[in-house]
């Protein structure tokens, strides 16, 4: 007898036996340690699968915002180190930059070469923090805790220049607080002589490592229209195989004298993230080599700030001795600088995409509105849907990728 | 410093002024940036004309953030939008009452704009009409101010042993 196969007995069966699926609600987070920072996760998962996931943030808002409107302009740079806090003198290089263009200050090439060496260094203690935190997250502990030593080294070299570590508030308005000593100048050049090949073997460790492939290709891949349309900026956008650099778009800093290359990725992927983060980190080595033998070229040795010292503190030999001194010092420090009113955007390639201020000014003492464009808030929205489909591990690994920082997150 | 290209500020006042007319209510250039003023009513027509616009392309919403102008009682939003194909930005802001702080989201053009518009209802309580999910972010929900209005001094003001007018502010 012919058996029909739409109507057969077990076909009824099938159907009948397909019940609705049940889904688990897993709670990730705030603190966890696969999170590395407090980001709180409500996740429905299908078995090992992400169904979707709801993020629930602001565990550590300071309302930074709102304290700057109370502050001097000068008072505001600490703030400014606790949004990013692995890249600090990223941040506060931004901030006076963007108080400079407000007054009109024009500062000179030394100063702009000096922040650059900076800038660049904070930039691949960024970096490292989250490659090596990639590497973490997949299993590979090694390279986390040898190049670990790199980023201290690089923050011995944040404290030969202003005497402090993570939270650096480093610089004025208008420039540095003094000059880069001897001992400044010979970390600078042990670190650029040793790194290159601590980063190279951490390289070799990850980038062609099986394991390390198979967890990051194609996890968290993310299309560059998406991306566009979420916001994304920095590495992140690069990745995904848009080369937009605020340094190429619209120099600042006189990066527009500075020969480098902007690394782009094609996929988007975990694996781009990294690679592109790798190849990054050997260009602000280039460009921090280009900076000292512009410096090493340049006769004049002893120019840290802009002839507009109204943000500078005078020395404090003359502060004691000094009457005027006094006087000026006393300015600075209530506050009584002279600003003029007026509203400015400036932006920077922070560590992990466009760090913005929106700065309003009334005139006043302190600022009538200061708005941070935090590039982690803005792309942080977009991960329920790189995560969505993936596996649980895979979503551990694309937030440490995308370098989303819990202190610029929640501002 | 951006690029400061005056023709570029003006093909782009005189594309929205043709098309929208008296809706563009001002503009001017505020330092390096052009700086456009717009009904509230047309802002999501206004920038999905400037994103689709094959000669503006302005494809990119930077950031937007609420401001509170106590004076004129208003709420505000100002928004940066940039062109990464003519690598230029401008500025675009509008105004609503206080009363009542409705301006439509533009969340349809820029999914982008989610985070940020929760962020400016937190802070201001300007409601997005037609936003998705607008709830607060950054605050605890039980929260039923809107902490960066100018009527929340930052200071106590109760104090009697400090005179702030030593200060400025």
């Amino acid at each position: 007898m012919a058996q029909n196969f739409t109507t057969g007995y077990w076909a009824k069966d099938i159907v009948t036996t397909e019940e609705p699926k049940e889904y688990n609600t897993l709670n990730v987070g705030p603190t966890h340690p696969a999170t590395h920072g407090v980001f709180q996760n409500v996740m429905l998962m299908d078995g090992e699968f992400i169904v979707s996931t709801e993020q629930t943030i602001g565990y550590i808002h300071r309302a930074f915002e709102k304290i700057a409107e109370h502050r001097p302009f000068y008072q505001i740079t600490p703030l400014t180190d606790r949004l990013n806090y692995c890249s600090s003198p990223l941040n506060n290089m931004g901030w006076h930059m963007t108080v400079e263009k407000l007054l009109g200050i024009e500062t000179p090439k030394r100063v702009d070469y000096l922040r650059i060496i900076v800038m660049e260094l904070a930039r691949i203690a960024d970096h490292l923090v989250c490659n090596t935190v990639i590497g973490v997250d997949s299993g590979a502990l090694t390279g986390f805790t040898y190049l670990f030593q790199d980023r201290e080294f690089i923050y011995e070299i944040y404290e030969e220049i202003c005497g402090s570590r993570l939270t650096t508030n480093m610089g004025r308005i208008g420039g540095f607080e003094r000059n880069f000593s001897e001992k400044a100048w010979d970390k600078i050049r042990y670190f650029l002589k040793t790194y290159p090949a601590h980063l190279q073997e951490f390289e070799n460790l990850l980038a062609r490592n099986r394991i390390f492939m198979d967890r990051t290709i194609n996890v968290g891949a993310f299309s560059a229209e998406r991306a566009l349309a979420y916001g994304f900026t920095g590495p992140n956008l690069r990745a995904c195989g848009v080369d937009y650099d605020v340094r190429v778009m619209n120099p600042y800093c006189s990066y527009d004298e500075f020969d480098f290359i902007v690394p782009i990725g094609q996929s988007g992927d975990t694996y781009d993230r990294f690679m592109v983060r790798q190849e990054e980190m050997k260009q602000s080595l280039s460009i921090i080599e280009q900076a000292l033998a512009k410096l090493d070229r340049m006769d004049d040795k002893e120019t840290y700030f802009a002839a507009d010292p109204r943000f500078v503190l005078p020395p404090k030999e003359k502060v004691y001795n000094n009457m005027e001194a006094l006087i000026w010092h006393f300015k600075i420090v209530m506050g009584e600088t002279d600003i003029p009113a007026g509203e400015v955007y400036h932006c920077i390639e922070a560590a992990n995409g466009e760090l913005g201020f929106y700065l309003i000014s009334d005139g006043g003492r302190t600022p009538s509105r200061l708005h941070f464009r935090r590039p982690c808030f803005i792309y942080y929205q977009a991960y329920p849907e790189m995560v969505t489909g993936n596996m649980l591990s895979d979503a551990v690994i694309t937030l440490s990728s995308m370098n989303v920082i819990a202190g610029e997150l929640d501002a | 410093m951006y690029p400061i290209n005056p023709e570029r500020d003006q093909l782009v006042v005189n594309k929205l002024s043709n098309r929208f007319g008296s809706a563009i209510e001002s503009h001017e250039v505020l330092n390096d940036m052009l700086c456009i003023t717009a009904q509230k009513e047309l802002i999501p027509s206004i920038f999905l004309f400037l994103r689709d616009d094959l000669e503006l392309q302005y494809n990119f919403l930077t950031t937007l953030c609420g401001m509170h102008y106590p004076e004129t009682e208003q709420l505000g939003v100002v928004y940066h939008v940039q062109s990464f194909v003519n690598n230029h930005r401008i500025r675009i802001k509008t105004v609503t009452e206080l009363k009542e702080p409705k301006i439509p989201t533009i969340t349809t053009i820029w999914p982008a704009a989610n985070w940020m518009e929760r962020e400016a209802y937190d802070f201001f309580g300007i409601l997005f009409e037609g936003h998705p999910n607008l709830k607060r972010i950054l605050n605890m929900d039980e929260m039923t101010d809107f902490p960066l209005r100018k009527e929340f001094p930052l200071e106590d003001q109760t104090r009697e042993d400090k005179n702030d007018s030593m200060f400025g502010r």
